[in-house]
């Protein structure tokens, strides 16, 4: 027999990979301490973990440099802000102000405080904390003046104290008094309650920002306090961070209110639904969100238990005005004709899901009842197009694939079923599909180069601006169209200081939309979550609210 | 000796640096609109795209970066993540053990089941127990990992809640970390419940990502086993009336390993690919998923570093095998 000396290098291969391993990796050595597990002390607690998986990891643990909702979904836990919203609802509630009272030219907001509330480090929280956290938003360094780090303020606040955005600033100062801290504003901003209750400004401890948070370091959002050493006032205590593994919060049992009843809150991510579903399945955690719709009748008949966001969001098929022939009003309107909305929710969106008539819910301000709708109608849509020329126009549609969204739970279905409905008609589809993040999203928003797309949003707290505002406020290249009487409505709306005196100028908007037809709302689709059956105590949120001091988890 | 080991090394210069070209080049080609984007988010401005790539220098000719790349590189720098901005080489070996552990417990799995199961196949050719084994093994062979993943996780997790199915350890246990290895580090910090609750998490993708390595081996085995059977010596063995089970060890297993070695130090490089796959399945955070990750988000620094460094690895572990092969086996001496 040839001795083949092949065999035994190979081998050997495997012996020497794992020494060297092992040697290089020896020195790796990183603090894996789980938590202290907390004992059971603190009112009405039942002890234990909860371990919920959300879809990513958290960008930043400062709110205030984050847009996304997985950093919003942990800072919810370890901040509050001025104010919160009513449970289950998008509505403006008190948290850490006790009241709140606006002045008639809507330019004044005076806070009472809640009393007795102390930051997790000790710091008092008084009106001097939250003015210190007012004029440190607004004294953001130039480096940080960038809506890819303070997206939320520079949207909502319209500038910082220097910067070329200075002179559309709407801050104009905070004065802190004994326990009551007034907010002045330059110009109105009706959703300026509305707007506090997003995690972004949440009130943060000044002492430990002082000592740990660098606004003008390269990047903010991972300096010592914001990517280990977040402090708030909430119902939990930022623990500790490992990439890849977890985000780990224990109980604040000097909490003002009611105290957490698990004694540890852990944070997964988990990119794909049925991943998540199959971790549920399997006890390796004890709640997710983002139910994927295929998931949601399986998890409910083996006893898992679903809750439904009440829908605040809105999925569209946008048109880009750019490509031809989208810039003719007929042909989309032939495109909204052509949209069998019944078979499109029944099909490929979850169960309870409602059909859109407009691009905002109708618990939003300036929900108009009576918009101009666009009856299924293939017979009108055919003709439409023939009138525009455009019968057998090819029309390029793009989606995205393997994401699914509060509002866009299974964009291939969906896709699926429209272009089904677009061809019975006379159109000549031509499918373009993206990956989600970040090829699909930079396609349609940052370039012309997109037809037809599915796109949706969710509403970040109870503000009609919000919506219309974000989608139709000026130029965009995703809808392709230049309209200055719809952006100067819009402008003219958002400066109006109430929002009775807002709505039926949105009303008028919506109706103003529907004609203009920039795209064909399509539904609201119901989000879900999904529980372990021993999980009680999570209230679900149309804005995402979810505080997590009453869950308890049978252990 | 010496000179070998010399020359060997010198010989990886030129395969790394036509790979870090092949790669710069690759990677650069990806579509989309490079790191600051995948970094900033839909809602950059272009003066901040602009001024990121101002800063990592993408705006230069290729040919620059290139050899600012290579310079840095030759000083031992890797550069870091555009995306988290950790050294890449910190990342690199603190999920390495994360693959590491995966690849050998599958490796394991493949070699404890595998051998027996060729030698019972071999020792009982063309019947029963060969059949189902030559069957089986080609339906290992042929089913691809993440399906064979998803499937085990269906039995194996939801259906008969026997073991988990996802991640590395119970997010939130209690574990400290030495090596990096989570079973290695129960044991050796007396954390059992932790080195315990690894090995359980370990199971299914083991299992899935050494099946068709498990395939493989069964079938060399069987072959060569079979082979070794018809040896004279082995005749001679038996008829002399040793016992069949001395045989066996003595004769047939340790000649009819030399083939099945090979094949064991072939499945190392497919077994990291497959990695890859199981980790995405059952959520594990090792290098493949984060080089998924650096690939979704034109981490430029990232791929060019794990791929170059898998590569030193790579050819380094070669040098070492082809020593130890001298060591171990007299008749092939290097020679030089």
């Amino acid at each position: 027999m040839r001795l083949n000396h092949r065999p035994l290098r190979s081998g050997l291969a495997l012996v020497a990979a794992a020494t060297l391993v092992l040697a290089g990796c020896a020195s790796s050595d990183r603090d894996g301490e789980g938590g202290s597990g907390g004992g059971s002390e603190g009112g009405g607690a039942t002890g234990g973990d909860f371990v919920f998986a959300g879809s990513a990891e958290p960008v930043t643990f400062d709110p205030f440099f984050a847009s996304d909702g997985e950093s919003f979904r942990v800072a919810r836990q370890i901040f509050e802000g001025l104010v919160g919203t009513e449970p289950g609802t998008a509505d403006p509630a008190p948290l850490l102000a006790e009241e709140y009272d606006v002045s008639d030219d809507g330019l004044t907001y005076t806070f009472t405080l809640r009393d007795g509330v102390t930051f997790q480090d000790g710091t008092d929280f008084d009106a001097e904390a939250v003015c210190f956290n007012f004029d440190r938003w607004y004294n953001m360094p130039a480096s940080a003046q960038s809506p890819d780090l303070t997206y939320y303020y520079g949207a909502l606040f319209r500038g910082f104290a220097t910067g070329e955005t200075s002179g559309d600033a709407i801050y104009e100062s905070c004065e802190a008094g004994d326990g009551v801290a007034t907010v002045n504003l330059k110009s109105p901003f009706a959703g300026f309650l509305s707007a506090l209750s997003l995690p972004a400004f949440s009130m943060q401890s000044p002492t430990a920002l002082q000592k740990d948070q660098d606004d003008a370091a390269e990047n903010p959002r991972q300096t010592t306090y914001s990517a280990g050493a977040p402090v708030g006032t909430g119902p939990f205590t930022f623990e500790s961070f490992t990439p890849g593994e977890n985000v780990t919060l224990v109980r604040n049992d000097d909490y003002w209110g009611d105290v957490a009843k698990v004694d540890r809150a852990i944070v997964v991510a988990i990119d794909d639904p049925t991943a998540r579903a199959d971790a549920l399945r399997a006890g390796d955690i004890d709640g997710y969100d983002l139910v994927g719709p295929a998931d949601l009748t399986a998890l409910e008949g083996e006893g898992f238990t679903i809750e439904n966001r009440p829908a605040f969001n809105v999925l569209y098929l946008g048109f880009n005005q750019k490509q031809k022939p989208l810039d003719d009003i007929r042909v989309r309107q032939a495109i909204a004709h052509a949209i069998n909305l019944d078979e499109v929710v029944s099909t490929s969106l979850p169960e309870g899901t409602v059909k859109a008539t407009q691009f905002i819910p109708d618990v939003v301000a300036g929900y108009n009842p009576d918009v101009t709708t666009y009856e299924y109608d293939p017979e009108r849509a055919r003709q439409l197009l023939d009138e525009a020329g455009a019968t057998g126009a090819t029309i390029e549609f793009n989606y995205p694939t393997g994401v699914s969204r509060p509002y866009m739970p299974d964009p291939e279905a969906t896709f699926n079923i429209l272009s089904t409905q677009l061809q019975a008609v006379g159109l000549e589809i031509k499918p373009t599909a993206d990956q989600w993040d970040p090829d699909y999203l930079e396609k349609i928003q940052g370039t012309s180069d997109h037809g037809i797309h599915l796109l949706g949003w969710t509403g970040d707290y109870n503000d009609t601006d919000n919506f219309v505002g974000v989608f139709f406020g000026t130029e965009q290249p995703e809808w392709g169209f230049d309209n200055p009487e719809l952006f100067g409505k819009l402008r003219e709306a958002r400066q109006i200081p109430t929002v009775e005196e807002q709505t039926p100028l949105y009303e008028e908007i919506n109706e103003d939309v529907m004609e203009f037809l920039p795209g064909v709302p399509l539904a609201h689709p119901v989000p879900s979550l999904a529980f372990a059956p021993g999980v009680e105590g999570y209230t679900a949120s149309p804005v995402q609210d979810e505080v997590w001091n009453a869950v308890t988890v049978e252990q | 000796m010496i000179r070998f080991v010399l020359r060997r090394l010198a010989l990886m210069v030129p395969v790394l640096l036509g790979l870090s070209i092949l790669l710069f080049i690759w990677v650069r080609s990806l579509p989309g609109e490079g790191p600051a984007r995948s970094l900033l988010g839909t809602r950059a401005t272009p003066e901040r795209i602009e001024a990121i790539n101002e800063q990592y220098g993408f705006n230069d000719p290729l040919l620059e970066q290139y050899l600012r790349y290579v310079g840095s590189l030759l000083r031992g720098d890797f550069l870091s993540s555009i995306r988290d901005g950790k050294p890449v080489l910190d990342t690199f070996f603190d999920k390495l053990p994360v693959t590491v552990e995966l690849s050998l417990a599958a490796l394991l799995f493949a070699i404890v089941v595998g051998i027996p199961l060729g030698y019972v196949a071999a020792r009982y050719q063309g019947r029963a127990p060969d059949t189902a084994v030559v069957s089986g093994s080609l339906l290992g062979v042929a089913t691809p990992v993440f399906f064979l993943a998803l499937l085990l996780k269906l039995v194996f997790a939801n259906w008969l809640g026997w073991l988990p199915a996802t991640f590395r350890q119970t997010p939130g246990i209690d574990a400290t970390q030495v090596t990096g290895f989570a079973v290695l580090d129960g044991l050796l910090t007396r954390e059992y419940d932790a080195a315990w609750d690894a090995v359980l998490h370990l199971l299914l993708p083991a299992i899935a990502l050494g099946t068709i390595p498990l395939a493989i081996i069964v079938r060399i085995t069987r072959a060569s086993v079979a082979e070794v059977l018809q040896e004279d010596y082995v005749r001679t063995a038996e008829s002399k009336g040793l016992r069949r089970r001395t045989v066996a060890r003595r004769h047939v297993l340790r000649n009819a390993m030399l083939p099945v070695s090979t094949t064991i130090g072939l499945q190392v490089g497919l077994l990291f690919s497959g990695a890859v796959l199981t980790e995405t399945v059952f959520s594990f955070q090792g290098i493949g998923s984060y080089l998924f990750q650096a690939i979704s988000q034109r981490d430029y620094p990232v791929l060019q570093g794990y791929i170059i460094f898998i590569a030193i690895m790579y050819s380094l572990i070669n040098l070492v095998v082809d020593l130890l092969y001298g060591v171990i086996d007299p008749r092939v001496r290097v020679s030089t």
